[in-house]
């Protein structure tokens, strides 16, 4: 297996790696980049900074060579290039890790990685390459398994390493961290500050100011398609990073106290479950209790049992009846539509497709779970009242969008979470299950996500959060469980904890009776 | 590698107008065969499209050819929208035929008004039977319906064939493969003298408007669409999938079964082996070129029923080949389809290498 050293053509000393002048990129609706100037250098760190729909993306995609630029020009170490498909810009030595990830679910790892290579490859040798690089930093994969069994967070390590095999010159990382445990994102920082001293530049996209902070050597920060700034990250404070970013101070939730009585309204007792799918994880007694008016988080990253828990809760794989309660009745045989009709309310982590049809408007989407608010009667549907229902959700959940009769799919992922979160709290739940809520939100819309959810349990309703984000845990939730290899921790009130102690459950710590202390979190 | 990409917005306007596009297509090409044939494509088009509707009778003929294709093309939509892909029909709509058929056999000499109606019931219940089969196998065994219900079919045509030649065979036949002619109380009357034309098509007509309402208005028809277009989000609203299946194919057995009684025991009068010229076939095209909307089925129901009249008024005014109706079919289809996709994706500006 060869995978062939990038092509020496470093440049002289002082020039810089990539450099873009006057990129202007339109769509028919939007100037998603207008006269974007970007410098980087050899062995420099620099981040994106920007909400969701600020441009971002479509300026990696542009360097990339996915998408091609309506003007402007692009120098790479010193020479004038046109970058006109990925796999020129492989061939230049850059590389990109998609925040959206293109993986076939039917392939393993090894095949998907051998896929994105353009020249020929021998699998074993390849799949014993996959597994050195990815220990090496610090996102360990099977290249055997399937992609399809796979969680988001493992199918973007597949993603990470594809690129660190090509050996690039620019590596761009679009939102890389939000499936990571801090002890990972710290990992993976040292990796990115070993490339950055090998020389590698890196092009970092987040909102996340402090991770830019402690990361990247300086800052481009975009608003509305334009550059707004550009900064020393370290001589920043987030004030004035998010000013420049958001055009205004950084919303911070309100936590109240809860005033009424806190009785349980979501058990779980002893839920094990073997997952159908070969790959998926198995759950091994779990047991939780989140009571009215609190917001009880689940930490831990995706692949360790939460897409198993969360079908679990919701009803859309059943089990012993006992094994769920909503309000001591046993709920875990019923299927998701009966579960929903005692009370459970529900919020999957894909938004498109599971928790909304895409192709139907918002009025439809109402009746895919709202239908017993009168949005059905005697088996045929009421069409003015889902429009009627979609149009006061969208009203008191400030959803953006074009009206109850626009497609789910038109929406932008904040927007339509705030439309689905809405539905759910309308049929008026005494429990609610959120995963993943502000997953690709931008920072005004998530800042308001998260005010929602805290306010509805403080009207005395339970709440279970399941989140891959620890910041968002810690601002949002009461108390605080690690969900890691299908095993639940014990539920631990938020002062009593913190991210480090978070994180070492995250790795499976918290039952050290089966397992050898691993050194693995450092 | 790719020639295509999605397109962002698929435009509804386009979906609409790829089926008239889609004939369009079809006219021309179509000019160009004749060509090549010799024949002059307008004549032959006069022929086609003109000429079977120029006389009372080939309005007669069009709705008996219309309502079978309509009537099964309305279960099928059912099915396909929630992507349950019955392509059996042909085979549902023969068990229907037989079970029909065998009422009125066994029920030769009762002179009653309700035999007719149990001919229609029976074979309902036979043709839901037969769409029951492949749902059982799908839920219990997860087999692929598509192949289950072809197969079927085949069970169908030789159990058919097998009644024709044996148990049921017509004693006074000589020997032919046909059971007896029905009685008047096992047939649909026609309407006209000496048009075929009978009450049948009312079924279609009512089962047309019952499948408008049901698709536009019964939360049934939304949850099977809904189970079509996004399976998970069928499953987290709650919604079946088993039932799913079982809706869809016991009911487009059902329309099939129904519309088989309405050839044995209407146009056919008997039982034999041509009781179908390919209906469960031709309903799938006639589903989708109607958009899977009981309106535009309507319309496509009768467009492919002229092109079954076009095809033999070729064949006699022509000499040309009877395959010309199943080219002509096959032609609409493959251009439907081939429109179809240039609504959802767009010819990439130029090919580039997959990253994906």
């Amino acid at each position: 297996m060869s995978i062939p050293p990038p092509p020496f053509s470093g440049p002289p000393t002082g020039m810089p790696r990539l450099e873009l002048s006057g990129i202007t990129k339109r769509y028919p609706s939007v100037v998603a980049n207008d006269g974007i100037n970007l410098k980087v250098g050899p062995g420099e760190i620099h981040a994106v900074l920007g909400e969701n729909g600020a441009g971002k993306s479509t300026l990696m995609k542009i360097i990339y060579g996915a998408v091609q630029a309506d003007a402007g020009q692009i120098q790479w170490n010193g020479r004038e290039v046109v970058v006109a498909n990925p796999a020129e810009a492989r061939r230049l030595g850059i590389g990109m890790v998609f925040q959206h990830f293109s993986l076939f679910e039917t392939l393993s790892v090894v095949e998907n990685i051998a896929l994105a290579l353009d020249e020929p490859f021998d699998l074993k040798a390849l799949a014993i390459r996959v597994k050195e690089v990815s220990t090496r930093y610090g996102l360990p994969l099977d290249p055997d398994r399937l992609v399809h069994s796979l969680s988001v967070g493992e199918r973007q390590r597949v993603e990470i390493v594809r690129c660190l095999l090509q050996q690039p010159q620019l590596l761009i990382l679009d939102e890389p961290t939000s499936v990571l445990t801090p002890q990972a994102v710290q990992k993976l920082f040292e990796t990115l500050r070993r490339l950055a001293a090998e020389g590698v530049s890196i092009l970092y996209i987040s909102h996340k100011l402090h991770e830019i902070q402690s990361l990247c050597h300086s800052a481009t920060v975009m608003r509305g398609g334009k550059v707004t700034g550009t900064a020393t990250p370290s001589r920043e404070t987030p004030a004035s990073l998010a000013r420049m970013m958001i055009g205004r101070e950084l919303p911070v939730c309100e936590v109240p106290a809860y005033t009424g009585i806190a009785t349980p309204a979501l058990t779980v007792n002893r839920l094990s479950l073997v997952p159908d799918d070969p790959f998926g994880t198995r759950l091994q007694d779990i047991e939780l209790e989140v009571h009215r008016g609190e917001i009880l988080g689940i930490a831990g990253i995706s692949g360790n049992g939460q897409a198993e828990l969360l079908a679990a809760l919701s009803g859309e794989t059943t089990g012993a009846a006992e094994a769920v309660k909503l309000v001591g009745l046993p709920v875990g045989h019923l299927d998701a539509g009966r579960r929903r009709k005692h009370g459970l309310a529900f919020v999957p982590e894909e938004r498109l497709g599971r928790g909304a049809v895409p192709s139907m408007s918002l009025a439809d989407n109402a009746t895919l779970t709202a239908q017993r608010q009168g949005l059905v009667k005697k088996g045929f549907l009421r069409p003015k009242a889902a429009w009627d229902f979609a149009k006061r959700c969208i009203e008191r959940f400030d959803v953006r969008c074009g009206g109850p009769g626009a497609a789910a799919r038109s929406l932008s992922g904040g927007n339509l979470q705030k439309f689905i979160v809405g539905r759910e709290i309308m049929q008026q739940p005494i429990a609610m299950v959120v995963a993943q809520p502000t997953w690709g939100v931008d920072v005004g819309a998530a800042a308001f996500l998260r005010q929602t959810l805290i306010d509805l349990s403080r009207q005395g309703v339970a709440i279970l959060v399941i989140s891959e984000e620890l910041e968002e845990l810690f601002e949002i939730c009461d108390r605080i469980a690690v969900l890691a290899e299908g095993r639940l921790g014990p539920a631990v009130p938020k002062a009593e904890t913190n991210a480090e102690k978070i994180g070492m459950q995250m790795s499976g710590l918290f039952a050290p009776a089966d397992k050898e202390p691993a050194h693995a979190a450092a | 590698m790719p020639l295509l990409e999605p397109r962002s917005t698929p435009s509804a306007q386009m979906r609409l107008l790829s089926p008239l596009i889609a004939i369009g297509l079809t006219l021309a090409v179509g000019s160009v065969l004749f060509l090549a044939l010799g024949k002059n494509p307008v004549e032959a088009f006069t022929v086609f499209f003109v000429q079977p509707l120029s006389s009372g009778n080939g309005w007669s003929e069009l709705m008996v050819k219309a309502g079978p294709l309509i009537l099964i093309a309305q279960g099928l939509a059912i099915g396909f929208r929630a992507r349950i892909y019955n392509i059996g029909a042909e085979g549902q709509l023969i068990v229907g035929a037989l079970a029909g058929g065998g009422v009125a056999i066994a029920l030769d000499g009762v002179d009653a008004w309700w035999v007719l109606p149990l001919m229609v019931v029976a074979g309902a219940i036979g043709g839901a039977l037969w769409g029951a089969v492949p749902a059982l196998l799908k839920t219990r065994f997860n087999a692929e319906e598509t192949l289950t219900t072809l197969m079927l079919t085949y069970i169908a045509s030789f159990t058919l064939s097998y009644m024709v030649n044996g148990p049921w065979r017509d004693p006074e036949g000589m020997n032919f493969p046909q059971s007896i002619m029905f009685g008047d109380p096992a047939l649909f009357s026609p309407w006209f003298e000496g048009m075929r034309v009978n009450a049948s098509i009312l079924i279609a007509a009512v089962a047309s408007i019952a499948f408008w309402i049901f698709t536009s208005r019964s939360f049934l028809a939304y949850q099977l669409t809904v189970g079509g277009l996004a399976p998970a989000a069928a499953r987290y609203a709650g919604f079946s999938a088993q039932r799913t299946v079982w809706v869809s194919l016991v009911l487009s057995g059902l329309t099939a079964g129904i519309a088989g009684v309405g050839e044995v025991a209407g146009p056919v009068g008997q039982l034999n082996l041509n009781i179908s010229p390919g209906y469960g076939f031709a309903a799938i095209i006639v589903a989708y070129l109607g958009r899977l909307n009981a309106v535009g089925i309507v319309l496509a129901g009768l467009l492919m029923a002229l092109l079954y009249l076009g095809g033999e008024a070729a064949q006699v005014a022509l000499q040309l080949p009877a395959a010309i109706t199943g080219l002509f079919q096959g032609m609409l289809l493959f251009f439907l389809l081939g429109t179809d996709v240039f609504v959802d994706y767009r010819l990439k500006p130029r090919p580039k290498p997959a990253y994906a």
